[in-house]
Protein backbone atom coordinates (compact mmCIF):
# COMPACT_ATOMS: atom_id res chain seq x y z
CA UNK A 1 0.00 0.00 0.00
CA UNK A 2 1.52 3.34 -1.06
CA UNK A 3 1.12 6.22 1.34
CA UNK A 4 -0.75 9.05 -0.32
CA UNK A 5 -0.01 12.66 0.58
CA UNK A 6 -3.63 13.60 1.06
CA UNK A 7 -5.21 11.71 3.95
CA UNK A 8 -8.65 12.38 2.48
CA UNK A 9 -7.62 9.83 -0.19
CA UNK A 10 -9.46 9.29 -3.47
CA UNK A 11 -6.86 11.14 -5.57
CA UNK A 12 -8.74 14.06 -7.05
CA UNK A 13 -12.33 13.38 -6.10
CA UNK A 14 -14.96 14.60 -8.50
CA UNK A 15 -16.99 17.61 -7.49
CA UNK A 16 -20.11 17.01 -5.42
CA UNK A 17 -22.70 15.39 -7.64
CA UNK A 18 -26.18 16.75 -8.13
CA UNK A 19 -28.51 15.26 -5.55
CA UNK A 20 -30.79 12.64 -7.10
CA UNK A 21 -34.29 13.88 -7.84
CA UNK A 22 -37.12 11.46 -7.10
CA UNK A 23 -36.50 7.73 -7.14
CA UNK A 24 -34.24 5.82 -7.00
CA UNK A 25 -31.81 7.21 -4.49
CA UNK A 26 -29.94 4.30 -2.94
CA UNK A 27 -30.17 2.21 -6.07
CA UNK A 28 -29.45 5.07 -8.51
CA UNK A 29 -27.24 3.93 -11.37
CA UNK A 30 -27.67 0.27 -10.49
CA UNK A 31 -28.53 -2.18 -13.24
CA UNK A 32 -30.33 -5.33 -12.20
CA UNK A 33 -27.93 -8.08 -11.23
CA UNK A 34 -24.82 -6.24 -12.41
CA UNK A 35 -21.49 -6.14 -10.56
CA UNK A 36 -21.09 -3.91 -7.50
CA UNK A 37 -20.57 -0.22 -8.20
CA UNK A 38 -16.83 0.34 -7.76
CA UNK A 39 -15.31 3.23 -5.87
CA UNK A 40 -14.73 5.51 -8.86
CA UNK A 41 -18.22 5.01 -10.24
CA UNK A 42 -19.59 5.55 -6.76
CA UNK A 43 -17.67 8.79 -6.25
CA UNK A 44 -18.55 10.17 -9.65
CA UNK A 45 -22.23 9.46 -9.04
CA UNK A 46 -22.53 10.60 -5.43
CA UNK A 47 -19.53 12.88 -4.98
CA UNK A 48 -16.93 12.67 -2.19
CA UNK A 49 -17.76 12.26 1.46
CA UNK A 50 -18.40 15.60 3.17
CA UNK A 51 -15.21 17.07 4.65
CA UNK A 52 -14.03 16.00 8.06
CA UNK A 53 -14.86 19.46 9.32
CA UNK A 54 -18.45 18.41 9.66
CA UNK A 55 -18.14 16.98 13.17
CA UNK A 56 -20.32 14.47 14.95
CA UNK A 57 -22.81 16.86 16.50
CA UNK A 58 -23.39 18.45 13.09
CA UNK A 59 -24.23 15.11 11.48
CA UNK A 60 -26.48 14.10 14.36
CA UNK A 61 -28.27 17.42 14.10
CA UNK A 62 -28.81 16.96 10.35
CA UNK A 63 -30.09 13.43 10.96
CA UNK A 64 -32.54 14.74 13.54
CA UNK A 65 -33.93 17.27 11.06
CA UNK A 66 -34.07 14.62 8.33
CA UNK A 67 -36.40 12.44 10.40
CA UNK A 68 -34.55 9.28 9.32
CA UNK A 69 -35.70 6.21 11.24
CA UNK A 70 -33.99 2.83 11.27
CA UNK A 71 -34.71 0.57 8.30
CA UNK A 72 -33.98 -2.72 10.10
CA UNK A 73 -37.48 -3.15 11.47
CA UNK A 74 -37.81 -1.22 14.71
CA UNK A 75 -37.92 2.24 13.03
CA UNK A 76 -36.12 3.92 15.93
CA UNK A 77 -35.05 7.55 15.23
CA UNK A 78 -31.51 7.27 13.91
CA UNK A 79 -30.21 10.54 15.37
CA UNK A 80 -31.23 9.43 18.86
CA UNK A 81 -29.33 6.18 18.55
CA UNK A 82 -26.19 8.01 17.40
CA UNK A 83 -26.53 10.63 20.12
CA UNK A 84 -26.88 7.90 22.75
CA UNK A 85 -23.61 6.27 21.72
CA UNK A 86 -21.81 9.58 21.15
CA UNK A 87 -22.61 10.64 24.73
CA UNK A 88 -20.77 7.64 26.19
CA UNK A 89 -17.15 7.83 27.26
CA UNK A 90 -14.32 6.04 25.49
CA UNK A 91 -13.93 4.77 21.95
CA UNK A 92 -17.10 3.35 20.44
CA UNK A 93 -17.75 0.72 17.78
CA UNK A 94 -20.10 0.85 14.80
CA UNK A 95 -21.78 -2.35 13.65
CA UNK A 96 -23.50 -2.32 10.26
CA UNK A 97 -26.21 -4.94 10.50
CA UNK A 98 -26.65 -6.66 7.15
CA UNK A 99 -27.30 -10.16 8.47
CA UNK A 100 -30.83 -10.13 7.04
CA UNK A 101 -32.08 -13.20 8.87
CA UNK A 102 -35.63 -12.34 7.81
CA UNK A 103 -36.47 -15.00 5.20
CA UNK A 104 -38.84 -12.75 3.25
CA UNK A 105 -36.30 -9.94 2.90
CA UNK A 106 -33.55 -9.57 0.32
CA UNK A 107 -33.04 -5.81 0.38
CA UNK A 108 -29.90 -5.69 2.52
CA UNK A 109 -28.13 -8.24 0.31
CA UNK A 110 -29.23 -6.31 -2.76
CA UNK A 111 -27.96 -3.02 -1.33
CA UNK A 112 -24.64 -4.49 -0.20
CA UNK A 113 -23.95 -6.27 -3.47
CA UNK A 114 -25.02 -3.31 -5.64
CA UNK A 115 -23.70 -0.24 -3.79
CA UNK A 116 -21.38 -1.39 -0.98
CA UNK A 117 -19.63 1.99 -0.89
CA UNK A 118 -22.81 3.79 0.06
CA UNK A 119 -23.09 1.57 3.15
CA UNK A 120 -19.37 1.98 3.95
CA UNK A 121 -19.70 5.77 3.56
CA UNK A 122 -22.55 5.70 6.07
CA UNK A 123 -20.57 3.54 8.46
CA UNK A 124 -17.56 5.87 8.19
CA UNK A 125 -19.74 8.93 8.84
CA UNK A 126 -21.49 7.28 11.77
CA UNK A 127 -18.13 6.19 13.18
CA UNK A 128 -16.89 9.76 12.96
CA UNK A 129 -20.04 11.05 14.65
CA UNK A 130 -19.98 8.64 17.62
CA UNK A 131 -16.18 8.51 18.03
CA UNK A 132 -15.59 4.97 16.80
CA UNK A 133 -12.18 3.90 15.46
CA UNK A 134 -13.69 0.60 14.30
CA UNK A 135 -16.64 -0.41 12.18
CA UNK A 136 -17.75 -4.00 11.68
CA UNK A 137 -19.92 -4.91 8.71
CA UNK A 138 -21.86 -8.00 9.76
CA UNK A 139 -23.32 -9.28 6.51
CA UNK A 140 -25.12 -12.15 4.85
CA UNK A 141 -22.66 -14.61 3.24
CA UNK A 142 -23.96 -13.71 -0.24
CA UNK A 143 -22.89 -10.08 0.28
CA UNK A 144 -19.52 -10.67 1.93
CA UNK A 145 -17.35 -10.75 -1.24
CA UNK A 146 -18.74 -7.44 -2.55
CA UNK A 147 -18.29 -5.73 0.81
CA UNK A 148 -14.78 -7.12 1.33
CA UNK A 149 -13.75 -5.95 -2.16
CA UNK A 150 -15.15 -2.48 -1.47
CA UNK A 151 -13.26 -2.27 1.83
CA UNK A 152 -10.05 -3.25 0.01
CA UNK A 153 -10.60 -0.49 -2.59
CA UNK A 154 -10.95 2.10 0.15
CA UNK A 155 -7.96 0.84 2.12
CA UNK A 156 -5.79 1.01 -1.00
CA UNK A 157 -6.70 4.70 -1.26
CA UNK A 158 -6.50 5.33 2.49
CA UNK A 159 -9.89 6.86 2.25
CA UNK A 160 -11.18 6.38 5.77
CA UNK A 161 -9.85 6.91 9.23
CA UNK A 162 -12.12 4.15 10.55
CA UNK A 163 -10.88 0.53 10.41
CA UNK A 164 -13.39 -1.71 8.64
CA UNK A 165 -13.87 -5.39 9.32
CA UNK A 166 -16.26 -7.69 7.48
CA UNK A 167 -17.89 -10.46 9.50
CA UNK A 168 -20.29 -13.21 8.43
CA UNK A 169 -22.48 -14.38 11.31
CA UNK A 170 -24.45 -17.64 11.21
CA UNK A 171 -27.60 -17.46 9.13
CA UNK A 172 -30.30 -17.62 11.77
CA UNK A 173 -33.33 -15.42 12.24
CA UNK A 174 -32.30 -14.20 15.68
CA UNK A 175 -28.72 -13.30 14.67
CA UNK A 176 -29.82 -9.87 13.50
CA UNK A 177 -31.14 -8.91 16.94
CA UNK A 178 -28.69 -6.27 18.18
CA UNK A 179 -27.68 -7.95 21.43
CA UNK A 180 -27.35 -11.34 19.71
CA UNK A 181 -25.14 -9.83 17.02
CA UNK A 182 -22.89 -8.18 19.58
CA UNK A 183 -22.81 -11.39 21.62
CA UNK A 184 -21.68 -13.27 18.50
CA UNK A 185 -18.96 -10.72 17.70
CA UNK A 186 -17.69 -10.92 21.27
CA UNK A 187 -17.97 -14.62 21.96
CA UNK A 188 -19.05 -16.47 18.84
CA UNK A 189 -22.47 -17.21 20.32
CA UNK A 190 -25.35 -15.58 18.43
CA UNK A 191 -27.95 -15.44 21.18
CA UNK A 192 -29.63 -12.37 22.69
CA UNK A 193 -28.47 -11.18 26.09
CA UNK A 194 -30.30 -9.56 28.99
CA UNK A 195 -30.66 -5.80 29.16
CA UNK A 196 -29.38 -3.77 30.87
CA UNK A 197 -26.74 -3.20 29.75
CA UNK A 198 -27.90 -2.05 26.34
CA UNK A 199 -25.32 -2.43 23.55
CA UNK A 200 -25.12 1.38 23.32
CA UNK A 201 -23.66 1.32 26.85
CA UNK A 202 -21.61 -1.86 26.69
CA UNK A 203 -21.38 -3.76 23.42
CA UNK A 204 -18.48 -4.98 21.30
CA UNK A 205 -15.39 -5.41 23.54
CA UNK A 206 -17.37 -3.66 26.30
CA UNK A 207 -17.32 -0.46 24.24
CA UNK A 208 -20.35 1.72 23.49
CA UNK A 209 -21.74 0.23 20.29
CA UNK A 210 -23.95 1.62 17.54
CA UNK A 211 -25.81 -1.16 15.73
CA UNK A 212 -27.52 0.21 12.62
CA UNK A 213 -29.11 -1.59 9.72
CA UNK A 214 -27.02 -1.27 6.54
CA UNK A 215 -29.82 0.50 4.66
CA UNK A 216 -29.98 3.06 7.46
CA UNK A 217 -26.23 3.66 7.02
CA UNK A 218 -26.69 4.13 3.26
CA UNK A 219 -29.34 6.80 3.90
CA UNK A 220 -26.91 8.53 6.29
CA UNK A 221 -24.37 8.64 3.44
CA UNK A 222 -26.82 10.53 1.23
CA UNK A 223 -28.23 12.79 3.95
CA UNK A 224 -24.70 13.87 4.92
CA UNK A 225 -24.11 14.88 1.28
CA UNK A 226 -27.43 16.43 0.34
CA UNK A 227 -28.99 17.51 3.62
CA UNK A 228 -32.16 16.99 5.62
CA UNK A 229 -34.43 19.02 3.34
CA UNK A 230 -33.42 16.95 0.34
CA UNK A 231 -34.17 13.74 2.27
CA UNK A 232 -37.64 15.05 3.05
CA UNK A 233 -38.53 15.64 -0.59
CA UNK A 234 -39.65 12.01 -0.64
CA UNK A 235 -41.85 10.27 1.90
CA UNK A 236 -44.32 11.87 4.27
CA UNK A 237 -43.72 14.58 6.90
CA UNK A 238 -44.02 11.97 9.66
CA UNK A 239 -42.03 9.27 7.88
CA UNK A 240 -39.74 10.89 5.33
CA UNK A 241 -37.41 9.48 2.70
CA UNK A 242 -37.20 6.46 0.52
CA UNK A 243 -37.02 2.86 1.55
CA UNK A 244 -36.12 -0.53 0.13
CA UNK A 245 -38.84 -3.17 0.05
CA UNK A 246 -38.83 -6.84 -0.88
CA UNK A 247 -41.92 -8.00 -2.73
CA UNK A 248 -42.68 -11.71 -2.99
CA UNK A 249 -45.63 -13.91 -3.85
CA UNK A 250 -47.73 -14.02 -7.04
CA UNK A 251 -46.61 -10.76 -8.66
CA UNK A 252 -45.19 -10.21 -12.12
CA UNK A 253 -41.70 -9.39 -11.02
CA UNK A 254 -40.88 -10.22 -7.40
CA UNK A 255 -37.80 -8.50 -6.05
CA UNK A 256 -36.30 -5.54 -4.28
CA UNK A 257 -37.65 -2.06 -5.05
CA UNK A 258 -36.95 1.40 -3.74
CA UNK A 259 -40.13 3.24 -2.82
CA UNK A 260 -41.09 6.57 -1.36
CA UNK A 261 -42.54 6.12 2.14
CA UNK A 262 -46.25 6.82 1.92
CA UNK A 263 -46.84 5.10 -1.43
CA UNK A 264 -49.87 2.80 -1.30
CA UNK A 265 -49.55 -0.96 -1.31
CA UNK A 266 -51.32 -0.92 -4.69
CA UNK A 267 -48.74 1.44 -6.20
CA UNK A 268 -45.86 -0.61 -4.86
CA UNK A 269 -47.30 -3.86 -6.21
CA UNK A 270 -47.76 -2.16 -9.58
CA UNK A 271 -44.03 -1.43 -9.59
CA UNK A 272 -43.57 -5.21 -9.38
CA UNK A 273 -45.86 -5.54 -12.43
CA UNK A 274 -48.92 -6.24 -10.31
CA UNK A 275 -50.54 -9.42 -9.07
CA UNK A 276 -50.59 -12.43 -11.38
CA UNK A 277 -53.67 -13.85 -9.65
CA UNK A 278 -56.34 -12.30 -7.45
CA UNK A 279 -54.86 -11.68 -3.99
CA UNK A 280 -56.56 -12.57 -0.73
CA UNK A 281 -54.08 -11.18 1.76
CA UNK A 282 -50.71 -9.53 2.29
CA UNK A 283 -48.13 -9.98 4.98
CA UNK A 284 -46.66 -6.57 5.76
CA UNK A 285 -43.40 -6.18 7.65
CA UNK A 286 -42.09 -9.74 7.48
CA UNK A 287 -42.32 -12.83 9.66
CA UNK A 288 -42.89 -10.57 12.69
CA UNK A 289 -45.37 -8.57 10.63
CA UNK A 290 -49.11 -8.38 10.09
CA UNK A 291 -51.43 -10.30 7.79
CA UNK A 292 -54.10 -8.06 6.29
CA UNK A 293 -56.93 -8.93 3.88
CA UNK A 294 -55.93 -7.59 0.46
CA UNK A 295 -59.07 -5.43 0.27
CA UNK A 296 -58.00 -3.61 3.42
CA UNK A 297 -54.30 -3.55 2.53
CA UNK A 298 -54.35 -2.20 -1.04
CA UNK A 299 -55.06 1.45 -0.25
CA UNK A 300 -52.89 1.58 2.87
CA UNK A 301 -49.99 3.97 2.68
CA UNK A 302 -46.63 2.39 3.45
CA UNK A 303 -45.50 4.75 6.18
CA UNK A 304 -45.73 4.77 9.95
CA UNK A 305 -48.89 6.89 10.18
CA UNK A 306 -50.57 5.08 7.28
CA UNK A 307 -50.03 1.61 8.74
CA UNK A 308 -50.58 2.34 12.43
CA UNK A 309 -54.41 2.34 12.23
CA UNK A 310 -54.23 -1.14 10.68
CA UNK A 311 -51.96 -2.30 13.51
CA UNK A 312 -49.16 -2.87 11.02
CA UNK A 313 -45.73 -1.48 10.24
CA UNK A 314 -43.35 -1.76 7.32
CA UNK A 315 -40.80 -3.57 9.50
CA UNK A 316 -37.77 -4.37 7.38
CA UNK A 317 -39.75 -3.53 4.23
CA UNK A 318 -41.40 -6.85 3.45
CA UNK A 319 -44.54 -7.25 1.35
CA UNK A 320 -45.55 -10.85 0.86
CA UNK A 321 -48.64 -11.38 -1.28
CA UNK A 322 -50.90 -14.40 -0.95
CA UNK A 323 -53.12 -15.43 -3.87
CA UNK A 324 -56.68 -16.71 -3.54
CA UNK A 325 -55.49 -20.16 -4.58
CA UNK A 326 -53.39 -20.57 -1.44
CA UNK A 327 -54.51 -21.31 2.09
CA UNK A 328 -53.78 -18.49 4.51
CA UNK A 329 -53.75 -20.85 7.47
CA UNK A 330 -51.17 -23.08 5.84
CA UNK A 331 -49.03 -19.99 5.24
CA UNK A 332 -49.48 -18.75 8.82
CA UNK A 333 -48.68 -22.19 10.25
CA UNK A 334 -45.50 -22.43 8.15
CA UNK A 335 -44.29 -19.07 9.33
CA UNK A 336 -45.10 -19.97 12.95
CA UNK A 337 -43.23 -23.27 12.67
CA UNK A 338 -40.24 -21.50 11.20
CA UNK A 339 -40.19 -18.93 14.02
CA UNK A 340 -40.63 -21.60 16.70
CA UNK A 341 -37.70 -23.44 15.17
CA UNK A 342 -35.63 -20.26 15.11
CA UNK A 343 -35.89 -19.56 18.83
CA UNK A 344 -32.48 -19.00 20.37
CA UNK A 345 -33.54 -21.67 22.86
CA UNK A 346 -32.78 -19.61 25.95
CA UNK A 347 -36.13 -18.58 27.42
CA UNK A 348 -38.67 -21.21 28.48
CA UNK A 349 -41.82 -19.37 27.38
CA UNK A 350 -40.37 -18.80 23.90
CA UNK A 351 -39.02 -22.35 23.50
CA UNK A 352 -42.12 -24.15 24.76
CA UNK A 353 -44.78 -21.58 24.01
CA UNK A 354 -43.89 -21.01 20.36
CA UNK A 355 -43.52 -24.76 19.80
CA UNK A 356 -46.98 -25.36 21.29
CA UNK A 357 -48.57 -22.54 19.29
CA UNK A 358 -46.93 -23.70 16.06
CA UNK A 359 -47.99 -27.28 16.77
CA UNK A 360 -51.64 -26.34 17.21
CA UNK A 361 -51.56 -24.14 14.11
CA UNK A 362 -50.10 -27.02 12.16
CA UNK A 363 -52.95 -29.29 13.31
CA UNK A 364 -55.43 -26.58 12.32
CA UNK A 365 -53.78 -26.12 8.91
CA UNK A 366 -53.77 -29.87 8.27
CA UNK A 367 -57.39 -30.20 9.47
CA UNK A 368 -56.22 -32.87 11.90
CA UNK A 369 -59.04 -32.33 14.38
CA UNK A 370 -60.61 -29.41 16.21
CA UNK A 371 -58.24 -27.00 17.86
CA UNK A 372 -58.96 -25.21 21.15
CA UNK A 373 -58.81 -21.61 19.87
CA UNK A 374 -59.42 -20.18 23.33
CA UNK A 375 -56.32 -21.92 24.64
CA UNK A 376 -54.33 -20.91 21.55
CA UNK A 377 -55.03 -17.24 22.16
CA UNK A 378 -54.30 -17.60 25.90
CA UNK A 379 -50.90 -19.06 25.03
CA UNK A 380 -50.30 -16.09 22.78
CA UNK A 381 -51.08 -13.63 25.56
CA UNK A 382 -48.96 -15.55 28.04
CA UNK A 383 -45.89 -15.90 25.83
CA UNK A 384 -45.83 -12.23 24.87
CA UNK A 385 -43.23 -10.10 26.62
CA UNK A 386 -41.59 -13.04 28.39
CA UNK A 387 -38.41 -13.44 26.38
CA UNK A 388 -35.09 -11.66 26.76
CA UNK A 389 -35.67 -10.35 23.22
CA UNK A 390 -38.82 -9.69 21.17
CA UNK A 391 -38.77 -12.98 19.28
CA UNK A 392 -41.86 -14.42 21.03
CA UNK A 393 -43.71 -11.10 20.74
CA UNK A 394 -43.09 -10.83 17.01
CA UNK A 395 -44.15 -14.42 16.37
CA UNK A 396 -47.33 -14.10 18.42
CA UNK A 397 -48.28 -10.84 16.71
CA UNK A 398 -47.99 -12.44 13.27
CA UNK A 399 -50.03 -15.50 14.35
CA UNK A 400 -52.74 -13.32 15.87
CA UNK A 401 -53.07 -11.29 12.66
CA UNK A 402 -53.25 -14.53 10.65
CA UNK A 403 -56.04 -15.96 12.77
CA UNK A 404 -57.91 -12.65 12.42
CA UNK A 405 -57.37 -12.25 8.68
CA UNK A 406 -58.13 -15.88 7.90
CA UNK A 407 -60.99 -16.21 10.41
CA UNK A 408 -63.30 -17.69 7.79
CA UNK A 409 -60.62 -20.20 6.86
CA UNK A 410 -60.26 -21.13 10.54
CA UNK A 411 -63.99 -21.86 10.66
CA UNK A 412 -63.73 -24.01 7.53
CA UNK A 413 -60.71 -25.93 8.81
CA UNK A 414 -62.38 -26.62 12.14
CA UNK A 415 -65.15 -28.22 10.11
CA UNK A 416 -62.63 -30.21 8.07
CA UNK A 417 -62.78 -28.12 4.89
CA UNK A 418 -60.46 -25.64 3.13
CA UNK A 419 -61.21 -22.88 0.64
CA UNK A 420 -57.90 -23.04 -1.19
CA UNK A 421 -58.02 -24.25 -4.77
CA UNK A 422 -54.80 -26.12 -4.27
CA UNK A 423 -52.43 -27.22 -1.55
CA UNK A 424 -49.64 -25.74 -3.65
CA UNK A 425 -46.66 -24.60 -1.62
CA UNK A 426 -46.93 -21.04 -0.43
CA UNK A 427 -43.97 -18.83 -1.21
CA UNK A 428 -42.61 -17.86 2.18
CA UNK A 429 -39.17 -16.68 1.27
CA UNK A 430 -37.32 -14.18 -0.82
CA UNK A 431 -35.23 -16.79 -2.60
CA UNK A 432 -36.65 -15.85 -5.97
CA UNK A 433 -36.81 -12.19 -5.03
CA UNK A 434 -33.12 -11.99 -4.14
CA UNK A 435 -32.00 -12.41 -7.74
CA UNK A 436 -34.28 -9.78 -9.24
CA UNK B 1 -42.11 7.25 45.55
CA UNK B 2 -40.31 3.94 44.99
CA UNK B 3 -42.14 0.76 44.24
CA UNK B 4 -40.84 -2.77 44.54
CA UNK B 5 -41.25 -5.08 41.54
CA UNK B 6 -40.29 -8.65 40.86
CA UNK B 7 -38.10 -9.00 37.82
CA UNK B 8 -37.25 -12.26 36.13
CA UNK B 9 -34.31 -13.10 33.95
CA UNK B 10 -35.95 -15.43 31.42
CA UNK B 11 -32.59 -16.70 30.17
CA UNK B 12 -31.59 -17.87 33.65
CA UNK B 13 -35.01 -19.22 34.63
CA UNK B 14 -35.27 -22.99 34.25
CA UNK B 15 -38.81 -23.34 35.51
CA UNK B 16 -38.09 -25.00 38.87
CA UNK B 17 -41.29 -23.36 40.12
CA UNK B 18 -40.29 -22.73 43.73
CA UNK B 19 -41.22 -19.07 43.40
CA UNK B 20 -44.84 -19.90 42.58
CA UNK B 21 -45.05 -22.11 45.65
CA UNK B 22 -43.58 -19.48 47.94
CA UNK B 23 -45.43 -16.52 46.48
CA UNK B 24 -48.74 -17.73 45.05
CA UNK B 25 -50.17 -14.24 45.66
CA UNK B 26 -48.07 -12.86 42.79
CA UNK B 27 -46.74 -15.78 40.77
CA UNK B 28 -48.42 -18.61 38.94
CA UNK B 29 -46.93 -21.04 36.46
CA UNK B 30 -47.73 -21.25 32.77
CA UNK B 31 -48.57 -24.54 31.06
CA UNK B 32 -44.85 -25.36 30.80
CA UNK B 33 -43.94 -24.55 34.38
CA UNK B 34 -42.45 -21.09 33.89
CA UNK B 35 -43.49 -18.28 36.20
CA UNK B 36 -46.04 -15.65 35.22
CA UNK B 37 -45.59 -12.64 37.46
CA UNK B 38 -48.38 -10.20 38.24
CA UNK B 39 -47.35 -6.83 36.79
CA UNK B 40 -48.30 -4.56 39.72
CA UNK B 41 -45.86 -3.58 42.46
CA UNK B 42 -45.38 -5.82 45.49
CA UNK B 43 -47.52 -4.57 48.41
CA UNK B 44 -45.62 -4.23 51.74
CA UNK B 45 -47.48 -7.09 53.42
CA UNK B 46 -46.23 -9.53 50.74
CA UNK B 47 -42.67 -8.25 50.63
CA UNK B 48 -41.28 -10.81 53.06
CA UNK B 49 -42.71 -13.69 51.00
CA UNK B 50 -41.31 -12.12 47.86
CA UNK B 51 -37.86 -11.96 49.44
CA UNK B 52 -38.14 -15.62 50.34
CA UNK B 53 -39.09 -16.53 46.76
CA UNK B 54 -36.11 -14.57 45.42
CA UNK B 55 -33.76 -16.31 47.84
CA UNK B 56 -35.13 -19.74 46.98
CA UNK B 57 -34.61 -19.53 43.20
CA UNK B 58 -31.96 -22.14 42.36
CA UNK B 59 -30.78 -20.24 39.27
CA UNK B 60 -30.89 -16.74 40.79
CA UNK B 61 -33.31 -15.74 38.02
CA UNK B 62 -35.63 -13.77 40.27
CA UNK B 63 -34.82 -10.36 41.70
CA UNK B 64 -36.54 -7.57 43.58
CA UNK B 65 -36.16 -4.27 41.86
CA UNK B 66 -36.95 -0.81 43.17
CA UNK B 67 -38.43 1.41 40.51
CA UNK B 68 -39.13 5.07 40.78
CA UNK B 69 -42.78 5.61 40.16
Amino acid sequence: MTPTPTPTGAGSPPAAAEPPVGLPRLLAGVAGGGPPMDLLAHLSRHGPLPARGRRGPALIEVLERSGLCGRGGAAFPTFRKLAGVAARRGPAVVVGNGTEGEPASAKDRRLLTAVPHLVLDGAALAARAVGAPDAILAVHPAAAPAVAAAVAEREARRMDRVRFRVAVPPERFVTGEASALVHWINSGVATPTMRPPHVSERGVDHRPTLVDNVETLAHIALIARHGADWFRTLGTPGDPGSSLVTISGPVGRPGVYEISRGMTVREVLQAARGATEPLQALLLGGYFGTWLPSGEAMELRLCAEGLRPAGASLGAGVLMALGVGSCGLVATARLASYLADQTAGQCGPCVHGLAAIAGELDRLARRAGRVDLERLSRWGREVEGRGACHHPDGAVGMVRSGLRTFAEEVRLHQAGACSAASDAPVATGAGAAAGA
Amino acid sequence: MREVHLRINPIACEGHGLCAELLPERIRLDDWGYPLIAPDPIPPEVLEHARRAVAACPTLALALERRRH
